[in-house]
This record gives C-alpha cells, sequence and structure tokens, in this order.
C-alpha cells in the first residue's frame, strides 16, 4: 500500500460522497414531485423549470437556518447524536457496487459490513432521544429502536437466503452469481420480506410510527432544528437510496441487463424500487404499534425462518430453480391467506364483542 | 509496520480511553456511551489482527445489540434524574477483582501458544473459519444454541407478569 | 506496511473521516451563516406549545427491554448462520443437518416465546 493508493482512494471516497449527495438531493426533488402527481398537485413549480432548483434552495434554508440547542444538561450527547445516525449512513456505500469496476472498494464480507455498519445507527437515535431532555423524544426513540431492532432481524434472515444461493457475502461476487437469472426468481419471497422489513427499517410510511407527526410530534428529532436536523434528513434519503440499491443488488441482478450499459441498468432498476417506496407514502395509512410488531415477530420472522429451511433444501439436494420458485410462491399464498384468516377472525371476534356490549345495554 | 503500530496505539489508547469513561463517568449515560467507543476500538484492533469476521461481529453484536440492551435496561430502571450516586463502600473489592483479572489474563496471554504470530498475522479466509466451526467445534456450537435458548427462557420467565399483578 | 494489509479497511477509515469532516464542515457553515437570538422560551423542551409539565424521564415498559433481549438472541444465531451458507452445499450431510438442528431448537425459542405471549405488544 502506498500513498498513491491512499490518494487514489481518497478520490474515490470524495466522488462517492459527492454523488451520494446529488442523488440524495435529487432524490428529494423527486418525492415531493411523485407525491404531488399522486395528489393531482404540480408539485415544487417556482424555483427554475419545474422546480428542479428547489432542492438547492431547500439546502441553503437549512444551511441558513437557526440552529436551536435546547438548555440540555447532556449537550454534547445532543450535538453528536446527529452525527452518529449520518456518518453509518454514509460508510455504507464504501462498498456497494454500481458496476463491477464503479465501486469505492469491494470488501470480502461485504453484505455483512453493510449489515453491521447500519445497526450501529440505532444507537445514534437512542443518544438524540437521550440529549433532548423531551419526553416525546425519549417515547419516540423507544419506540424507533423497538421497531428498528425487530425489522433488522428479517432483512438479515433473508440477506442469509441470498448469501446461501450466491456462496459468497462479497458484493461484486453476489452480482455475479445472478449472471444466469435474478435472485427474484428463486427468492420472490425474500424479495418481498426485505422490501417491506427494509421500508420498516427506513422508518418511511406505513412504518413512521417513531417520527408520527401528529402523535409524537416528530419522535426523536423533535428538538433538533437548522444544520442538525438536516443530518436526520440526510441520512434517511441517503438510507432510502441504499435500500433501493441493496435490492437492486440482492434481488435484481445489480448493473447486468441486455443491449443498456451497467450503470445505466442499475440507476433504472434502483430508481423503480424507489419510485415504488415514494408511491407507498402516498398510498398507505400509518400502522399502529402493535401491529407493526405482531406482524414482524409473529409473521416476518417465522416465514423468513421457513425461507432459509426451505432455500437450505432446496440448495443441498440440488432441486431445479423452477421448484424453489413454485415453493417460494406457495408460501407467499400461505402466509397471504393466514393473515387473511386471522384478519377474519379478528373482526368476527371484535363483532362478537359489540354485540354482547348492545345486548347488555338494551338488556 | 511502523504505520501499524501507530494505528494500534491510536486505538488502543480509544479502548482505554473508553474503558475509563465507563467506570468513572458520574453520568450512567456517558459511562454507556464510553462502553460503545471502547467496543469500537476493540473492532478496529480486530481489523489491524486481519480478523475482519471478527470485527464485524463485534460491532454487529457489541456495539449494536448488546449496547441497545444495556441503554434500554439504563431506561428502565433509573426513574429520577440527575446524577445518581454510583459507588459504594464494595468500590475497593471491585479495584483488587479487577486487578486479579487483569493479572490472570497478562500471565494467560503471554503463556499461550498462539497458532500465528501478533507481528506477522495471516489471514484465514472465510471459508476456513467455517469449516474449523462446523467440523472441530461442532459440539460447542450446538451447545451455544442451547445457552441462547435457556438465556430466552429465563428472560421470558423473569419478564412475565406475576400473579395478581396485571400487565 | 506489510503485503497482508490491504487497502480494504483504509477505504472504510478514508470515508468515516470523510463523513465526520462533512458533517462537522455543514455545523460550521450553519455556525457562521445562521442568525442566532437566544431566548429562554426557546429552549423549553416542546410540548406542543404549553409548558412543559412533570419530570422528562419517563420510565420504559418492560415490553421494550424483552424484544432487545429476544433481538440479540437471534442477531447471534443469524451471524452464526452466515460461515455456513457460505460451506454447506460443498461439505456433506452432516454439517447441513447440524445447522437444520440448530435453526429447530432456536425456532423452538421463537414458539416458546410466542406461548407465553412475550411476543405480544401489551
Amino acid at each position: 500500500m502506498t500513498w498513491t493508493d491512499i490518494l487514489l482512494t481518497s478520490l474515490k471516497v470524495g466522488a462517492m460522497v459527492g454523488l451520494i449527495t446529488v442523488v440524495v438531493l435529487l432524490l428529494t426533488y423527486l418525492e415531493r414531485k411523485i407525491l404531488g402527481r399522486i395528489q393531482m398537485r404540480m408539485g415544487p413549480m417556482r424555483t427554475g423549470f419545474h422546480g428542479v432548483l428547489q432542492p438547492i434552495a431547500d439546502a441553503l434554508k437549512l444551511v441558513l437556518k437557526e440552529d436551536v440547542l435546547p438548555s440540555v444538561k447532556d449537550r454534547a450527547v445532543f450535538w453528536i447524536a446527529p452525527l452518529v445516525v449520518f456518518v453509518p449512513a454514509l460508510i455504507l456505500w464504501v462498498t456497494i457496487p454500481f458496476t463491477e469496476d464503479l465501486v469505492v472498494r469491494n470488501l470480502e464480507f461485504g453484505i455483512l459490513y453493510i449489515v453491521a455498519v447500519s445497526v450501529f445507527s440505532i444507537v445514534g437515535i437512542i443518544m438524540a432521544s437521550w440529549g433532548s431532555n423531551n419526553k416525546y423524544a425519549l417515547l419516540g426513540g423507544a419506540r424507533a429502536v423497538a421497531q428498528l431492532i425487530s425489522y433488522e432481524l428479517p432483512v438479515i434472515l433473508v440477506i442469509l437466503a441470498v448469501v446461501m444461493v450466491s456462496e459468497t457475502l462479497d458484493m461484486r461476487l453476489i452480482v455475479e452469481a445472478q449472471s444466469s437469472y435474478p435472485f427474484i426468481y428463486v427468492q420472490p419471497l425474500g424479495f418481498l420480506i426485505f422490501l417491506i422489513a427494509g421500508l420498516a427499517e427506513l422508518g418511511r410510511t406505513p412504518f413512521d410510527i417513531p417520527t408520527a407527526e401528529s402523535e409524537i410530534v416528530g419522535g426523536p428529532f423533535v428538538e433538533y432544528s437548522g444544520m442538525h436536523w438536516s443530518m436526520f434528513f440526510l441520512a434517511e434519503y441517503a438510507n432510502t437510496f441504499a435500500i433501493g440499491a441493496l435490492t437492486t443488488v440482492l434481488f435484481l441482478g445489480g448493473w447486468s441487463g441486455p443491449l443498456l450499459p451497467g450503470l445505466l441498468w442499475f440507476s433504472i432498476k434502483t430508481l423503480s424500487v424507489i419510485f415504488f417506496i415514494f408511491w407507498l407514502r402516498a398510498t398507505l395509512p400509518r400502522f399502529r404499534i402493535d401491529q407493526l410488531m405482531t406482524f414482524c415477530w409473529k409473521f416476518l420472522i417465522p416465514i423468513s425462518f421457513l425461507n432459509i429451511l426451505v432455500t437450505g433444501f432446496y440448495l443441498f439436494y440440488g432441486w431445479p430453480s423452477w421448484s424453489m420458485f413454485l415453493l417460494s410462491m406457495a408460501m407467499i399464498f400461505g402466509g397471504y391467506t393466514t393473515i387473511r384468516i386471522t384478519q377474519k377472525r379478528r373482526a368476527a371476534s371484535i363483532a362478537e364483542t359489540l354485540r354482547l356490549r348492545r345486548e347488555r345495554i338494551a338488556a | 509496520m511502523t504505520t501499524v503500530l501507530v494505528f494500534f496505539f491510536i486505538l488502543g489508547g480509544m479502548a482505554l480511553l473508553g474503558s475509563v469513561g465507563t467506570v468513572a463517568s458520574r453520568n450512567v449515560v456517558h459511562a454507556a456511551l464510553s462502553l460503545v467507543l471502547a467496543l469500537l476500538a476493540v473492532a478496529g484492533l480486530f481489523i489491524l489482527l486481519l480478523a475482519e469476521f471478527l470485527a464485524i461481529v463485534q460491532v454487529l453484536i457489541y456495539g449494536g445489540a448488546i449496547t441497545i440492551i444495556l441503554l434500554f435496561a439504563l431506561m428502565l430502571t433509573r426513574t429520577r434524574e440527575g446524577p445518581v450516586r454510583l459507588d459504594n463502600a464494595q468500590r475497593r473489592f471491585a479495584l483488587i477483582g479487577a486487578g486479579a483479572a487483569f493479572a490472570v489474563l497478562t500471565v494467560v496471554i503471554m503463556v499461550s501458544d498462539w497458532p500465528a504470530p501478533i507481528d506477522n498475522p495471516v489471514r484465514p479466509g472465510f471459508s476456513r473459519i467455517s469449516e474449523v466451526l462446523f467440523q472441530q467445534w461442532a459440539i460447542p456450537f450446538e451447545a451455544a444454541s442451547l445457552v441462547l435458548l435457556v438465556a430466552l427462557i429465563g428472560a421470558i420467565v423473569i419478564s412475565r407478569p406475576e400473579k395478581g399483578e396485571r400487565d | 506496511m506489510p503485503e497482508q494489509y490491504s487497502l480494504e479497511y483504509t477505504a472504510v477509515l478514508i470515508i468515516t473521516i470523510a463523513g465526520i469532516g462533512m458533517v462537522l464542515a455543514a455545523f460550521f457553515a450553519s455556525m457562521i451563516l445562521a442568525p442566532r437570538s437566544k431566548s429562554e422560551a426557546k429552549q423549553i423542551p416542546y410540548e406542543c406549545g404549553i409548558p412543559p409539565t412533570g419530570q422528562f424521564w419517563a420510565q420504559l415498559h418492560l415490553r421494550y427491554y424483552i424484544f432487545a433481549i429476544l433481538f440479540l438472541i437471534f442477531d447471534i444465531e443469524a451471524i452464526f448462520l452466515f460461515p455456513w451458507a457460505i460451506i454447506f452445499r460443498s461439505s456433506g450431510a452432516v454439517i447441513f443437518y447440524e445447522m437444520v438442528l440448530f435453526i429447530a431448537i432456536l425456532f423452538f425459542g421463537l414458539v416458546y416465546s410466542w406461548k407465553k405471549g412475550a411476543l405480544r405488544w401489551r
């Protein structure tokens, strides 16, 4: 390792950081435009052609806003919490490959590294909620952490299934293992679980319980303003981009695709996933926290375990790949039916209780 | 080699600083966060030894999960604000205990026959780790699953509401 | 520096420094550019406009702790599964069923906590 190498890596890191910043700004604009269109509005229109300069105006505004530090005894914890949330969101990009060569550094333990780093940002959220000296922040922080750790498990278990199929942790080799077919073909259930749990990891609608504006006024971030708040904001969009990119790499075959260049394929796939995430925000209402936790622990985690076992038997005994596809579909169908039956039973029991109460009142 | 040594001293210093902060800090929150610093520095030391898998496990399990449990436990017990007096009369015994543990560990580290020298570490490769874990250490590995199961049952039994107590 | 130290984690170190530097630079920029006017009312914890009541420190419900412990246990299990995932196809039935047993034992743990009502969000 020489100084030239270090310089080269630093340049790559700089390019990557710049790219992430640009994409994040673009995503904030896209989200507002897409949401606006879905709600039959125009979205931002005033700054530049169809509002394309809006993100820049927003960034300038955020820099120029007053950064209010509440009167906290623990100002240090309050002050560095955004750092602890933002830095993991940035450094996991070291090993996400855009194309075969377009990656800062390919790590042998790539996917595990990403998981480990992203778990660490949870500590930052606890710090934010603790430093704020505010009971809503404390409540929101505890909820956020409960949600994030619960949904981390299905994510890890699904990644495990992908690793079983590809036999490597190296992100680049995972993509290369999908040369004949993308893993969504043998892991459709894994793909669905990853999308749902990834959405919950982002804390976006319908999983935005920790920051629920109308219930706990922004959760752990309620006391933050100005630049400190923007760091949480940037981290959220960087993570949205990361979930899109990870879905692409793990399930959709990364940069591979016919005719078009690799980078374009990667962008198309990633943006489609991100579009889907934005679209859900416009469509779905918020879950309640007990529904959220029940769904994770009583449905997603057991079915992820089942997925691992089935994948294990499929690989170990070398069954044909279409059998895995059919088995996954059967599991998806079975899971869906289970949810429907549980819902119906629950609705029936609620109706029964109400009927009994009415009769008692009448009598 | 010198660069490695520089990093070793930086990371070792961070680990020491974090550990001292953990026991010396008056504020429980600061103590817990100092512990996180120490754990992360140890992860860095693992990387210097080319034990990358261990480093990642260190960040994931200790930096993430254990830390969260610790912070939740603090939030569970502490009901009043302000610095609480954390020391008591057992302080001296704790010092003796910690000193003894340190001495024993130092001796063990010195006399042990390590498979690879520290000044020239080798990268084992992930599949080699797997083979050793599942062939040579298969029974301890299965025992680990039982230990985890016992931990889980214990946690549930302790947390169950007692008779007559409402949730 | 010896050969076996590749650039891998140097890149991680560099991007960590870059990230910290970026955040600090942003804080510094806003410190210079943003207006500041201290007032006591601004520093009161926000509770929808009314003066805060009671203590800020609310004791956490036990259920959060239970889920944290469950998370730790299944997290460790998942980490154990990763070394297995990359070799099980090429290394015989013993290792495969070893892990099936491992998963079964911990799955029993999940079923147990379900039956005991620990997975219910009360």
